[in-house]
């Protein structure tokens, strides 16, 4: 963990980059944190917009209970603390898009604490990633600058919509790492059904805060919890898709360290991220930065709750995605990385077990991440539009398992499957197109004479060459259509040609 | 009988029942009295015609027997509740043309009730004052005067348009609302009765919101029974704020008149006050043996915070008002500047016009102390003072049931006295505040005239939520003091 992973290379020297994101999910609530109003998406301009939204003289906010809830369920799913005690305040600054005048957020004691998620890279390995906390806040409403030239328009539909605001430690040490915990923190928060994940409509986002330091100082710092070993961190706002944080992080590590080897400094700056051209620029330097003033919100109380309440949404929650993995790892001996791309998905992971159910973990495995994942991608296909089903792919399983059919065959009759020109059990298909293996060593002996007595040159070589018995192992597959076994082959050649 | 806007809530309650007279013509008699009592200025907005209709209905509930509690009875409304269609303006130039589509809790409790609305009374601006110099309508003229002196006087604040409109007859009550004083010392200041309950006893709901901690809505009445009518019809539980507390209002006037006999009554030394007038002192001490006399124990009790409790108020208060008043920029509804370029100076201006110099200092300070690098030697030190004063006050009524005090270090004064100091001014709230600070229920009851012939104040305080205590002894002080003296009806025009 605190070896210098994934070292940049510079003009001078080597370096390394700290990713932490902040995470903001929309909770999945009918209804806003503290007005009552709906928070569905899609109604038009300003229609759902209660007073307290438009931030009327004399009103108050009331907590939303459903959405606190599925913020602990959330904190459970991120294996973090739970405060029984949390506070709401108030965070101020002007803009058009916050009627109040402030955002009521949590800052200095939020609902979730600390915990700890992992992540899989595609070395295979799996990363321990701290959260720092979770928190309950509203969401600002829209401003829109472009449908006249000298007017701003402003919706509220989504002001006083519930977020949760989650919150990394900088443990991420790459933009593969940053990727994948976005992503990471999105199969959770899906599976939970706390947030629907959904990007495009804005439902996802996340700020991004990379810096760049010189190789080792990333070590110097776990050491001591002393941040001076980090250099100095931009934050790029409302990266609203994984791809685009990968982007961020690449392009912001490669222009701190252009800017740090040619003498310069990093500003602590705030920046947006422009897909079109795959670069940030400044949204607001350091001295524009608000003092937001943040003090207790005077209009709520404390957020108080029982851990009987939180011990019942615990003994609610689903299997979770790491917990999935670690089970599959155990039950089926697949590797972390096997196990984490199928418990990653919940309907992957359910296609995924009706297979494995009572057959080779390791074989199912293969089959839906090799074969199945790999024709649906092609296809452009969900695992919800698989045309084999997890039954079909079952007994395909077990007639490779039994010999009925090489692994060879078993390929052809799953592209016949899933091209649609055969239906039904795959014992029939076999039966009904003769793919039955054949292992009948007479049978395969006779091909095999005939082959060798075809060919006395190829014979003789094969003795100086042993290697060249591939080419009599194609000619007698040609021959029984590939249906011989191929292990009953293999022996009875070595046998023939006299090979060791 | 006497002319009707002379009636108490009370007596005009039973004659509406007893149909010996009509809700229109009492609601006539009352816009005739606020119609001449113009240079009073104490109400921002008459709603005449509106007044009649509700006045008409009443009349309609009352023939056939099923008129609520308040059915008929005239009141006046400070102009920092919402009331539907009806302008609300907080005494500010910034909520200019601002009609609520809403109406407040508390005076949809009283509408419930039959209550006739004749009006929005004028107030401090923002209810940050108490003199009611900072309206943008124009302060308000103190009914009372001095003795052979036309001096005009303040009514007090913020409340001042309440107080004066109650002790002019020009309603039979009026709502105020109490952040450090606002009910109580505009109340002693008038000779009438002013209730500032529980903090969380009446909704804040559709209250336009100062300091959201310490606002209270509370009654302004001509006597004891008045309050307490009109208390139990403005509190109870509103699921739509967080801060009103779930427990069932008590029939306040049922205590009035119960025995006080094992009472006790705290004497906070430290309410004690420097260069207090002699007649204050002497009233206060003739308040306790007033209590003493009706079977009450005196005990000697010491709240040591109470000199912080000024700095502590002038802390919370305006860094919650600092942030309750950021909605007010010109965006969505009341004053905009017509001068502005772009965004932040379409803020400023509307800001810089909009508000009065009362209201952008306490924005100024609650800014400031709620500031990266002040906050703690602010805004968190005093709320830890807060936090000991009010544990001060739950040590003291370990020892006593109620508490006495003056209402307010003074009488009314001349208008302009002390618009130059602020922290003159500050000083109006010294005895009030920390009942505010500790979400303590407290009133003012009228209990005599100083040498130059106004009315004084006596205050009582109580446990949380032990307003029936409270009106005990604001009765039997009432009782006991047999206040009886009137202004002169010199405003009528």
């Amino acid at each position: 963990m605190s070896e210098p992973r994934k070292l940049l290379k510079g003009s001078t020297g080597d370096w390394e980059v700290v990713v932490g994101l902040e995470v903001h999910a929309q909770v999945s609530s009918k209804a806003k944190l503290f007005s009552g109003a709906s928070a569905e998406y899609g109604a038009g301009p300003n229609e759902n917009v209660s007073l307290v939204d438009a931030a009327m003289p004399g009103m108050l906010p009331v907590i939303n209970k459903f959405c606190v809830e599925q913020a602990i369920r959330t904190g459970l799913g991120l294996n973090a603390k739970i405060n029984l005690w949390s506070r709401f305040d108030r965070k101020n600054y002007f803009y058009p898009d916050l009627p109040q005048g402030y955002q009521i957020s949590q800052y200095k004691d939020p609902i979730v604490g600390e915990g700890e998620i992992e992540i899989e890279v595609e070395s295979g390995e799996t990363i321990p990633i701290g959260i720092e906390r979770l928190h309950l806040e509203q969401d600002a409403g829209k401003s829109i600058h472009d449908l006249a030239p000298n007017e701003s328009f402003v919706d509220l539909n989504r002001s006083g919509v519930a977020l949760m605001e989650i919150v990394s430690k900088p443990d991420m040490r790459s933009a593969e790492e940053g990727a994948a915990y976005f992503s990471k923190i999105r199969t959770i928060v899906r599976h939970l059904g706390t947030c629907d994940g959904n990007m495009e409509e804005g439902s996802m986002r996340a700020d991004v805060n990379v810096s760049v330091c010189p190789a080792g100082n990333y070590q110097k710092y776990r050491e001591t919890g002393d941040f001076k070993y980090l250099g100095t961190r931009t934050e790029t706002k409302n990266v609203n898709s994984i791809r685009f944080t990968r982007q961020v992080i690449d392009y912001e590590a490669r222009r701190q360290i252009e800017i740090l080897e040619s003498g310069g400094t990093i500003d602590q700056e705030t920046l947006l991220f422009d897909p079109a051209t795959g670069e940030t620029r400044t949204m607001r330097s350091k001295e524009d930065a608000h003092d937001y003033r943040y003090f207790p919100d005077p209009d709520l109380l404390p957020l108080e709750f029982s851990q009987e309440w939180v011990d019942e949404i615990k003994a609610s929650l689903p299997e979770l995605p790491d917990q999935k993995k670690h089970r599959f790892m155990e039950e089926y001996g697949l590797s972390a990385y096997d196990a984490s791309v199928l418990a990653m998905h919940r309907a992957q992971a359910a296609y995924f077990e009706a297979v494995a159910n009572g057959r080779d973990g390791k074989l199912a495995a293969n089959w839906v991440t090799g074969e199945l994942f790999g024709a649906l991608n092609k296809a452009d296909k969900e695992i919800g539009d698989s045309p084999i089903s997890a039954g079909q792919l079952g007994s395909l399983i077990d007639l490779i398992k039994d010999g009925t059919i090489s692994g060879k065959i078993a390929k052809d009759v799953f592209a016949l499957m899933f091209d649609g020109e055969e239906t039904g059990d795959p014992a029939d298909i076999v039966e009904k197109r003769g793919l039955k293996q054949v292992t009948d060593t007479g049978a395969i002996e006779k091909v095999v004479d005939e082959i060798i007595a075809a060919n006395p040159k190829q014979a003789e070589q094969v003795k100086e060459k042993p290697k060249t018995m591939g080419w009599f192992v194609g000619q007698v597959m040609q021959k029984t259509g590939g249906k011989a076994n191929p292990q009953a082959v293999n022996e009875i050649l070595r046998k023939k040609l006299g090979v060791e | 009988m006497a002319s009707i806007t002379d009636l108490t809530l009370a007596e005009l309650r039973d004659a509406l029942r007893e149909k010996k007279i009509s809700a229109a013509e009492t609601t006539d008699a009352y816009l005739g009295a606020i119609e001449k009592a113009g240079e009073l200025n104490a109400f921002v907005t008459v709603t005449a015609d509106n007044a009649r209709e509700m006045a008409k209905a009443s009349d309609d509930k009352l023939a056939k027997g099923d008129g609520g509690d308040l059915e008929g009875v005239p009141l006046g409304i400070k102009d920092l509740f919402c009331t539907e269609g009806v302008l609300t303006t907080a005494g500010s130039h910034i909520l200019d043309g601002f009609k609520p589509v809403y109406e407040s809790t508390v005076t949809a409790n009283l509408w419930r009730d039959g209550a006739v609305c004749l009006g929005k009374l004028n107030m401090d601006e923002f209810a940050m004052g108490s003199s009611n110099e900072t309206s943008f309508y124009g302060n308000v003229i103190n009914p009372w005067r001095r003795k052979g002196d036309d001096t005009a006087l303040t009514p007090g604040g913020s409340s001042g348009g309440s107080a004066a409109s109650v002790a002019a007859h020009l309603c039979a009550a009026a709502t105020g609302t109490d952040t450090g004083g606002s009910i109580r010392q505009p109340a002693s200041l008038t000779a009438t009765v002013g209730v500032k309950p529980t903090y969380g006893r009446c909704s804040r709901w559709g209250i336009v919101a100062f300091a959201s901690s310490l606002d209270q809505a509370g009654p302004i009445a001509r006597d004891v029974r008045d309050a307490a009518i009109m208390l139990k019809s403005m509190a109870g539980h509103d699921p739509k704020d967080s801060t009103s507390i779930d427990r069932p209002v008590p029939d306040y006037e049922a205590v009035l008149g119960a025995s006080l006999k094992g009472l006790k009554i705290g004497i906070p030394k430290e309410y004690r006050l420097d260069g207090m007038p002699e007649e204050i002192e002497a009233l206060w001490s003739q308040g306790a043996d007033w209590l003493k006399d009706a079977g009450c124990e005196m005990v000697d009790v010491s709240l040591p915070m109470t000199k912080y409790a000024l700095p502590v108020y002038y802390i919370v208060a305006p860094a919650e008002a600092s942030s309750n008043l950021a909605r007010y920029d010109g965006v969505k509804y009341g004053h905009r500047t017509k001068d502005f370029d772009d965004i932040l100076s379409m803020y400023e201006n509307t800001r810089a016009e909009g508000f009065g110099d009362e209201v952008k200092r306490r924005i100024l300070i609650g800014t400031y102390v709620l500031s990266a690098g002040y906050y703690d030697a602010y805004y968190l030190r005093a709320q830890k003072v807060r936090k000991k004063i009010f544990d001060e006050f739950t040590d003291a009524f370990e020892k006593c049931d109620l508490l006495l005090t003056p209402s307010a270090p003074s009488a009314a004064f001349g208008l302009g006295e002390k618009t130059d100091d602020p922290v003159q001014m500050y000083l109006n709230d010294v005895f009030t505040v920390t009942g505010n600070l500790a979400g303590l229920p407290g009133a003012s009851v009228p209990a005599g005239l100083d040498a130059q012939g106004l009315p004084l104040g006596l205050q009582l305080l109580a446990r949380p939520f032990d307003e029936e205590t409270l009106f005990k002894g604001m009765y039997a002080l009432e009782q006991a003091a047999g206040f009886e003296a009137r202004p002169e009806n010199w405003w009528v025009g």
